[in-house]
């Protein structure tokens, strides 16, 4: 096992590279204060078991990645957090999961609320059919928000934290299908944070992106992790490895290994995780 | 030859041939009906022709030549022309509108070319259309107006003096129309309101005191009215009067004379002295007419307003009854309903509506909506008017109604088409960021629908506009006395009957006094009735478009 570790120092040294070159201090989940803890959580879709067992904790204001092949259930899991899986009616899920000391799948809980506080970006982008500053204001309008000085104000911040703000400022109110597709992501994601959940989803953000665009997004999340709690799924080992904190490898369902992105990337204690960064298979 | 089948060469050889196929029957149709229904309005020259008959007696027939036809000699024989010459196989005869209803009954009537002289074409022959009678042909000898002679043709402002006492009549008829629809009608509303009044007084059974209070009310109006009415009727006497003051003495054919009321006559022309110009202005002019006027004498003369006005009436209403209903089932069967039997089961049934026969939406029409329905609302709403039928009539509502049952499967299926279309990204999207179920669907998904919804209601048009067999039955008459709008409260009458295109067509082609004089208005009604769907369905798409246009990408 040893002889293997060898053969992965590349990705941690890009891993430490893509945050400036300096290598940060060691993370340890012990001294996180966690947001999201996930217990003992079953997935069904019908009779298949999508999710086994999961048992997770999900730090604040840290970036976790959740990695690993096609329908191993990363997705699955994400959309646990906000509840999108109630949208499949087939959909059983059984286990907690713990936001900030409340169950969300509690009875009580009321959904809407709860995708308040926990904002999702998906896969492809997804702006509604308005102009670009109405796309931004939704949230709030929903919320009930109509004053045009807090809605301006708001799309600005937004915007400008989706750093947006200066490539659309002179054309708010045009389509936002007029965009580019890494600009529509970025307005889904100012979207998201204009609502100031505390946690975001991040669903595959970038695989549906042009290089420049993904690059643009990682570094956006780098700069939005310092206010918000962010879970990423992704298909790119590197860019898990460049924009995440934490580390979550699964497969068929199953969480294998999770840690920090350092030490799972360049001493993982699986084989089969091992297997999986070095391309053995997936 | 086998390589030429490989190559995919005879696919598309046979796939081109439809479309020219199709092309062809498409504009084959449109050009008949164009020419034959739109040549009608240009103003034909009179022919004046001598003919000797068989018996050797002579007979001067003067009008427009409609059409000639060659038939067979023996054919010809049959029919009682025995003096055809032995070598002759094939006759022409002409078919000659002589109109002169009112002095000659016969005002269509075939002539053989076998006798004919030569066709002249007076320059003074008068084509004279008037409100009764159908057309005069013949030459002028005098305008007498109040007994005296003041005009003689030989004169030179013969013309102009005719068509200025024309004007004036003309103006005449305008201003009695105006009073008889407009103060007359009002007047006619407000004692038939009055009426109801008092036979709802009768129903309700009030105290003595009310009661004479009330009739006293209501007899002080029906005086002030019947007063309103007395001057009104002696001023429309000295216009009636008036009216008569002119007359025009024409010579028919056969050198009788006719004397023509000027109070009579619409238009007076001299066809065979108009240049190229003329003739356009006057084609216009009577196009214009076509389409604006109401009609006379049973259909066959004078315009369809009326009929163009109920047909985009009726699909106004109609659609403003279907669009919301179709689509809220449409959204409920999509996004609310369970996927299971049941709705396979309405989704099925609601697609075979479809493919119902329209005259059985007309029998339920008239069973369920008029008479159930519409005489229901009669007995709870206007029980006052009862025996006389309000809503239990067919009428303008309940054609449209019948039309919006009809045509709502179409706006049913392409809006659930249209809302199955919408990716699940975009609803997820919008409940990712907190909204409900019912936020996301009419913040979002129903406007991104709008195209398909849009798209529903342009195929019902087309469907409703030239749907004739269930008008028939609850709504559509013959000749409307009204129009469904009009400046009496409540200026949309939808309990109103209502003229069709359609139905005019069917009207005056087949239940027409003169099938001759028929012929090119239902042509050109078929025309208008085309297009008017052509015209609603380019503002639908054009809306349309324009939706689409805005929602682009989301709904590709």
């Amino acid at each position: 096992m040893n002889s293997q570790v060898n053969d992965t120092p590349s990705i941690a040294v890009s891993a430490s590279q893509a945050r400036g070159g300096a290598p940060r201090e060691a993370l340890r989940m012990q001294d996180e204060k966690i947001k999201i803890a996930v217990n003992n959580l079953n997935l069904y879709y019908g009779s298949d078991q999508a999710l086994k067992n999961i048992n997770l904790t999900i730090p604040e204001k840290r970036v976790t990645a959740f990695i690993g092949p096609s329908g191993c259930g990363k997705s699955t899991l994400l959309r646990c957090f906000n509840r999108m899986n109630d949208l499949v009616d087939i959909c059983r899920i059984e286990g907690e999961i713990v936001l900030d000391g409340h169950n969300i799948y509690d009875r009580k809980v009321d959904v809407a609320e709860l995708r308040r506080n926990v904002g999702m970006v998906f896969q492809k982008p997804n702006p509604f059919p308005k102009s670009i500053y109405e796309n931004v204001a939704y949230g709030l309008r929903l919320q009930g928000v109509n004053s045009k000085r807090v809605l301006d104000e708001v799309v600005e911040r937004s915007l400008r934290a989706a750093a947006l703000w200066d490539e659309v400022k002179d054309r708010l109110e045009d389509n936002a299908f007029g965009m580019s597709g890494g600009q529509q992501q970025r307005l889904v994601i100012a979207r998201a944070v204009a609502i100031e959940p505390e946690v975001i989803l991040l669903d595959e953000p970038a695989s549906a992106l042009d290089p420049i665009s993904t690059l643009k997004i990682e570094e956006l999340i780098n700069e939005l992790k310092n206010e918000y709690t962010i879970v990423i799924v992704t298909h790119n080992m590197q860019q898990a490895a460049r924009v995440s904190d934490y580390t979550a490898f699964m497969y068929m369902g199953d969480l294998i290994e999770f840690g920090d992105t350092d030490t799972l990337f360049t001493k993982p204690a699986k084989q089969q995780t091992e297997d999986y960064i070095t391309g053995r298979y997936g | 030859m086998k390589a030429w089948f490989k190559s995919g060469s005879p696919w598309i050889w046979l796939n081109g041939g439809a479309v020219a196929f199709c092309m062809i029957m498409v504009v084959g149709l449109i050009g008949l009906i164009a020419v034959r229904g739109f040549g009608h309005f240009w103003p034909a020259d009179i022919v004046k022709v001598e003919i000797t008959q068989p018996d050797g007696s002579r007979q001067v027939v003067m009008g427009e030549i409609v059409r000639p036809q060659t038939i067979t000699a023996a054919v010809a024989r049959d029919g009682g022309r025995t003096d055809i010459p032995e070598g002759m196989d094939l006759i022409t005869r002409y078919l000659l509108k002589q109109g002169n209803k009112d002095q000659t009954s016969n005002d269509f009537a075939w002539y053989f070319e076998l006798g004919m002289g030569e066709f002249q074409y007076p320059k003074d022959a008068y084509q004279i259309e008037r409100r009764e009678w159908g057309n005069f042909y013949g030459q002028p000898v005098a305008l007498v107006r109040s007994g005296e002679v003041i005009a003689r043709p030989a004169e030179t402002n013969f013309w102009s003096t005719l068509q200025e006492s024309i004007n004036r009549s003309l103006a005449l008829h305008k201003e009695i129309r105006g009073i008889e629809k407009g103060e007359i009608g009002q007047m006619n509303a407000q004692i038939e309101r009055l009426r109801l009044d008092l036979r709802r007084l009768e129903l309700r059974n009030p105290s003595a005191q009310e009661r004479a209070q009330e009739e006293e009310r209501i007899a002080a109006e029906r005086a002030r009215l019947d007063a309103e009415y007395a001057i009104l009727r002696v001023e429309l006497d000295k216009l009636y009067e008036s009216t008569r003051r002119d007359t025009l003495v024409m010579r028919m054919s056969d050198d009788r004379e006719v004397n023509i009321s000027l109070a009579t006559i619409v238009r007076v022309t001299a066809p065979n002295s108009m240049s190229v110009f003329g003739k356009a202005g006057q084609y216009i002019e009577r196009l214009w007419e076509f389409l604006t006027d109401v009609p006379r004498e049973a259909n066959t003369e004078g315009g369809i307003f009326p009929a163009i006005f109920g047909t985009v009436t009726m699909v106004f209403v109609m659609s403003i009854m279907v669009t919301p209903f179709g689509i809220l089932a449409a959204i409920y069967l999509r996004e609310y309903a369970k996927q299971n039997m049941m709705t396979r089961i309405i989704r099925i049934s609601v697609y075979n509506l479809a493919g119902v026969p329209s005259i059985v939406y007309g029998v339920f029409g008239l069973g369920f909506f008029v008479y159930f329905l519409g005489g229901s609302i009669d007995k709870l709403l206007y029980e006052a008017a009862l025996p006389t039928p309000t809503f239990g009539t067919p009428g303008l509502f309940w054609a449209s109604l019948t039309l919006a049952l009809l045509t709502l499967p179409i706006v049913i299926v392409s809006t659930e088409e249209g809302l199955a279309r919408i990716p699940s990204t975009i609803r997820q999207g919008s409940l990712a960021l907190g909204a409900t179920k019912s936020e996301t669907l009419w913040k979002v998904i129903v406007p991104l629908a709008t195209p398909a919804m849009m798209t529903g209601l342009i195929l019902a048009i087309a469907r409703a506009a030239g749907e004739v067999a269930p008008l028939m039955l609850v709504g559509v008459v013959k000749l409307a006395p009204t129009l469904p709008v009009d400046a009496t409260f409540p200026f949309i009458h939808l309990d109103r009957k209502i003229m069709h295109l359609g139905f005019h067509i069917y009207d005056v082609g087949f239940q027409s006094p003169s099938a001759e004089a028929a012929r090119p208005l239902v042509y050109a009604t078929a025309l208008v009735l085309v297009l008017l769907i052509v015209i609603l369905n380019l503002t639908a798409i054009s809306i349309r478009n324009r939706l689409r246009e805005r929602y682009r990408s989301a709904s590709d």
